[in-house]
């Protein structure tokens, strides 16, 4: 169990939860898709494009939290991970364009499985660890 | 394998495209973070950042390696994927043995475990992809 301190982190919120929860529903759909030999289809995209807006407002969030004062407990680790977060979506739809095979949909699945991975890191970065 | 494609295949396709996908991410990540440490703090831990560095250059040329397919670039590839198994072996133990080396936790550091071990699952990829794609005419 985290401590109550959490509950004031700008990475863990509504955005991160619907972050998380978007990202491993695309990659269950992308993975559908790769194991039935698809390429990437529109829900794919869509799915995407909602999932890089999210982060964008997540990192917005965080932004405005640290223009405000408020300090991550790593900043190097925590920075690192926000800019590869956004990066992450536009990533997985240029190369799934590149490639229309059902490896196109495996990228798409594997961006998504470490996107929430990412965003929990990002969390876990943001609290002070060991004071 | 239910591959029905001709054996010889290019580095840059298939589940290739996915290998470089994972390889520009940590590219991404590792270059990110690096950045900003070197920028901020760097005299902090300067191994560490500077491996973390390190690191981030051997991600991109590996990504670039793998994507350019080719002669060239399998080698660019097989020698950056080389490099990252032996460098993430070593830092792990590195770091284990030794915890004053690294104040600061690199990309490396545990075996890659701030990273999910990818890291450590990575170069070891790379290396069969580079395996499995290696008819490729001399």
């Amino acid at each position: 169990m985290t401590s109550a301190a959490a509950a004031d982190s700008p990475v863990d919120g509504i955005l991160a939860t619907a972050s998380i929860v978007l990202s491993l529903l695309v990659a269950v759909w992308a993975l559908v898709a790769a194991v039935r030999h698809r390429p990437p289809d529109r829900v794919q995209v869509a799915g995407l494009a909602v999932l890089e807006l999210i982060l964008l407002a997540l990192a917005v969030v965080a932004l405005v939290a640290v223009g405000g004062g408020e300090r991550p407990g790593e900043p190097g680790a925590f920075f690192g991970y926000l800019v590869t977060l956004v990066c992450m979506p536009p990533l997985a739809w240029v190369l799934a364009r590149m490639e229309p095979t059902r490896w196109g949909s495996a990228i798409v699945c594997a961006v998504c499985l470490v996107a929430p991975v990412v965003v929990v890191r990002l969390q876990q970065t943001w609290e002070v660890l060991g004071g | 394998m239910v591959e029905t494609r001709p054996a010889r295949r290019a580095t840059n396709t298939g589940p290739g495209r996915l290998l470089i996908a994972v390889y520009l991410l940590f590219a991404i990540a590792a270059t990110s973070r690096a950045g900003l440490q070197i920028a901020t703090r760097f005299d902090e831990a300067p191994v560490a950042y500077l491996l973390s560095a390190l690191a981030a250059l051997i991600y991109i040329v590996a990504a670039v390696g793998l994507a350019r397919a080719g002669h060239t670039g399998r080698r660019v590839a097989l020698a950056c994927c080389s490099l990252e198994l032996v460098g993430v072996v070593a830092v792990g133990i590195l770091s284990l043995a030794d915890k004053e080396l690294f104040p600061d936790e690199t990309v490396w550091s545990q075996f890659g475990s701030g990273y999910g071990y990818i890291p450590l699952v990575l170069p070891v990829l790379g290396l069969f992809w580079l395996w499995r794609t290696r008819r490729d005419p001399a």
